[in-house]
């Protein structure tokens, strides 16, 4: 150390002063190192620890850019570049070696930080980001891949006497992360008769869901809505215990069973989370009777408000935009579309439709259907014959599941591919959307968050042969039935709602109106 | 007499094959394999080069042009009289295949007089020039399939679409050393592309069927497209079964690579002109059964069979002569052809 205490020397007849506030920067400096001594493995680190503490001790000013640790953002405030020029020359090699070894603490520091974040967000329940933002909590249909959520899940429907469903058949690797359930095991089956945890018009409207009864998801929520209403009809708070908070916690199994008979929806969450804001909202002083009233009203209003009226809105706006001699193309069967179609064929509008359907789930016969029966002139082509089709099509009308707050619209499986043919044909592409469709969450392609329905709906018998009888059998086949796609903004020409014709890019802006309304 | 017997047997067969031809698309199972088709046009042309009545080169070309109206293999004999009478009379085949501007303007077109000429070894050449083609078209398959692990590497995504035996048998040959994973769209209403995963699977290959509607949704994740096709335009374009052009425009897309293999014989000197003519329907029944009958008289419902895909989403052409740019079929056009018989 031959150096070291030369410059000590040096520094210590520089001023007395400045030695003091040096040291209590250095003895600063020895409490993260010794942070970092704990967070070391290697000797060689150590050793420079040491090598580094003597020559803090001994030289307080000498070479401030080696001497100060890696984590101290502010340098150091004294200076002393002439000692630093002098310093080098004789200390070059001690110096870059000590230069790197800081370089890899820092390395290593940071890969010990990562890795333990890492974990963190392995057991995903807790993962909290801290500073940033409210606890982020990946919701479990997502993680069935994960054995330590799926335990958790198993206890939590256990408390709530809830049979858990079991997932079907051979799953194609990428989607590993969803469930896969039969229609032909309803949940149902498992529960006992009479059910004393779930109300019976919860047990109805599941196994609804389930076998696919009601589908779409305006007819999913307003189901939702009317079953609720039987629930608070027919709740009575036990005694001791508050309505607002008794009534919350009622409500969750019967969340929990849904949501194991079909994953809920993205108009189902925001419905729910109304009506528990309204429940919670209500005042402690106010009568049973009194309180359920409000509440049935105030879900009446929902319904009208949100649906029926958002409906009528639409359709104001949409008839502007279709003209006489138009042809129209319309995918699988959206309640709102139909609507839509119907208003404008009232107005005397002459235009002709083009219905796009697509198997398994050949929804649109039930779109030709109504049409049909209104009068109006329809067409029905399957889906692989648009490119065929497209030409002879002015505008292309779609419904939307929900929106993303990254501007791409989540709707029944197709509706992308549709949207890329007729871009490629420039045509122009509208999607009707209800703001109470509109959600937080933010997804870029269709493999994250989807649904997978009952892989037996796309065996089909033609001919009396059915090639994909026994697929079970066979060890490398598998059968993929997505339900949900994700359509990117730059496809969606217009996005026509209730509050107006918006394109797609602004619909987190509506998010963050609604959310600061309520 | 024998003569005039085997004439008229003759035509049968030859009408017997013509509308079984037309029915092909419904009768004994929906797109019957080109090959075959191929096959027995070939074997016909043959039978009627062998027994039918002419005494030059001129008449054989025209008997085989006015029943070879619909077939496009009769194309392919033609070129091959041509040839042969060519190479009989002595000159070299090049310079009478090359097409300059110079040759035209001097020559004032080949005229159809010097065919007139009679050749007894004639028949003999062009029967044996007849069966090379015959073989050519068994060949085609392994052709194709040989050249798989030029194109395949491990763990890669690919997609295909309804059920071509060509691709069948390349992913077949692929398999053998490489373990990769196939996405079939099956093809509805046909739902070709469940047999096509089911042989595929028995071969050990991982496989999964997913609904046309999907095709897009799942595009993301694949790594080559590869299909096969029915004809291949003189442009470079493609006549193929119905959803190809969507799959080709979500492989444009992602940028994803389009392959085509397609052999040879299946070129067609064809442009693609409206596209009305060039469609073919079957009955809407597939789309939407009689069972949804009070509906069913209101609507229209169409059908397509093929689809068209222009040149520009097409990636390579894998042939039984190796692989090509879109940009180049032009030019096996001629080499297969002969340009005046373009209009057949």
């Amino acid at each position: 150390m031959a150096d070291s205490g030369v410059t000590g020397e040096f520094g210590s007849s520089e001023g007395k002063d400045l030695t003091k506030e040096e040291k209590q920067r250095l003895r600063k400096e020895k409490k993260q190192q010794k942070k970092n001594k704990e967070k070391k493995d290697d000797k060689a680190s150590q050793e420079s620890e040491k090598e580094k503490k003597s020559a803090t001790s001994a030289a307080p000013a000498s070479q401030p850019p080696t001497q100060l640790p890696a984590q101290k953002a502010v340098p150091a405030p004294a200076p002393v570049p002439v000692p630093a020029s002098e310093a080098p020359a004789p200390a070059d090699k001690p110096a870059k070696s000590k230069a790197e070894l800081k370089a890899e603490r820092r390395a290593r520091q940071e890969a010990e930080r990562a890795s333990k974040q890492g974990k963190k967000g392995e057991v995903g329940q807790q993962a909290s980001t801290g500073q940033i933002q409210s606890q982020h909590q990946l919701p479990e249909h997502i993680q069935v891949d994960n054995p330590d959520v799926l335990k958790k899940l198993a206890k939590k429907l256990e408390r709530q006497q809830i049979p858990l469903r079991s997932d079907y058949g051979y799953k194609v690797s990428l989607f590993s992360h969803l469930h896969q359930y039969s229609r032909k095991a309803p949940l149902t089956q498992q529960l006992s008769i009479p059910s004393t945890v779930i109300h019976p018009a919860i047990v109805q409207l599941g196994l609804q869901y389930s076998q696919g009864i009601v589908a779409g998801s305006n007819a999913r929520s307003v189901a939702l809505l009317h079953a609720f209403k039987q629930v608070i009809r027919d709740y009575t708070t036990p005694p001791n215990e508050e309505l607002s908070r008794d009534l919350v916690n009622k409500l969750k199994p019967y969340i929990s069973f849904l949501n194991q008979c079909r994953p809920l929806s993205a108009s189902m969450g925001n419905a729910i989370k109304y009506i528990k804001k309204e429940i919670s909202n209500i005042p402690s002083q106010c009568k049973e009777e009194e309180a359920k009233s409000k509440l049935l009203n105030c879900i009446d209003c929902y319904i009208n408000e949100k649906i029926v009226l958002a409906a009528k809105a639409i359709a104001k706006y949409s008839i502007e935009k279709i003209s006489d001699g138009d042809v129209i193309l319309v995918y699988g069967c959206s309640s709102l579309v139909n609507h839509i179609l119907c208003e404008a064929f009232e107005k005397s509008r002459k235009f002709r439709v083009i219905v796009v359907d697509s198997r398994p789930r050949l929804e649109g016969r039930e779109a030709l259907r109504r049409l049909v029966q209104r009068g109006i002139s329809c067409t029905y082509v399957l889906i692989s014959a648009v490119s065929y089709i497209l030409p002879e099509v002015s505008k292309v009308f779609l419904g939307a599941h929900a929106l993303l707050a990254n501007g791409y619209v989540m709707s029944r499986v197709g509706t992308s591919q549709i949207a890329l043919v007729a871009k490629a044909f420039n045509v122009p592409v509208l999607v009707c959307c209800e703001t109470y469709k509109f959600c937080d969450r933010v997804q870029t392609d269709s493999f994250v968050s989807n649904e997978l329905d009952d892989p037996d709906d796309l065996i089909v018998t033609r001919k009396g042969k059915t090639q994909l009888e026994d697929w079970h059998q066979v060890d490398s086949l598998g059968l993929l039935n997505l339900v949900y796609d994700v359509t990117p903004p730059d496809f969606v020409d217009l996005v026509i709602t209730d509050l107006g014709m918006i394109p797609c890019t602004s619909v987190p802006v509506v998010l963050r109106v609604k959310n600061v309304d309520q | 007499m024998p003569g005039p017997d085997k004439e008229t047997d003759l035509t049968e067969r030859i009408e017997a094959f013509l509308s079984d031809l037309k029915r092909g698309g419904s009768g004994t199972g929906p797109l019957r394999g080109s090959a075959e088709t191929a096959r027995e046009t070939t074997a016909l042309l043959r039978r009627i080069t062998a027994q039918a009545r002419w005494s030059s080169a001129g008449d054989l070309m025209e008997i085989i042009r006015k029943e070879g109206r619909r077939m496009t293999a009769a194309q392919r004999v033609l070129k091959i009289i041509r040839e042969e009478y060519a190479r009989s009379r002595g000159s070299s085949e090049e310079a009478d295949q090359q097409e300059s501007l110079h040759k035209l303007l001097t020559s004032g077109g080949l005229s159809e007089e010097n065919f007139r000429q009679h050749f007894a070894a004639l028949k003999a050449n062009v029967i044996e020039a007849i069966n090379e083609l015959l073989t050519e078209l068994e060949g085609t398959t392994d052709n194709i399939a040989m050249q798989a692990l030029e194109h395949i590497h491990s763990n890669e995504v690919i997609m295909t679409i309804g059920r071509s035996r060509t691709v069948e048998a390349f992913l077949k040959d692929a398999a053998r050393k490489r373990k990769f994973h196939v996405i079939v769209a099956e093809c509805a209403p046909f739902c070709q592309g469940h047999e096509m995963a089911t042989s595929l699977s028995k071969a050990g290959i991982e496989t999964t069927v997913i609904a046309d509607a999907a095709i897009f949704a799942v595009m993301s994740r694949v790594n080559k497209v590869i299909i096969g096709t029915q004809t291949v335009l003189a442009n470079g374009g493609l006549r193929a079964v119905n959803g190809t052009h969507t799959l080709a425009l979500a492989a444009k897309h992602h940028s994803t690579p389009l392959i085509v293999c397609a052999p040879m014989f299946k070129l067609s000197p064809q442009f693609p002109n409206e596209e009305d003519t060039f469609h073919k329907f079957v009955s809407p029944h597939e789309v939407l059964p009689f069972t949804e009958g009070e509906i069913l008289s209101k609507v229209n419902v169409h059908c397509p069979v093929f689809d068209y895909v222009p040149p520009e989403l097409i990636t390579l052409f894998i042939s039984n002569i190796g692989g090509h740019a879109p940009s180049y079929i032009y030019r096996l056009m001629s080499e297969l052809y002969h340009p005046e018989d373009h209009e057949l």
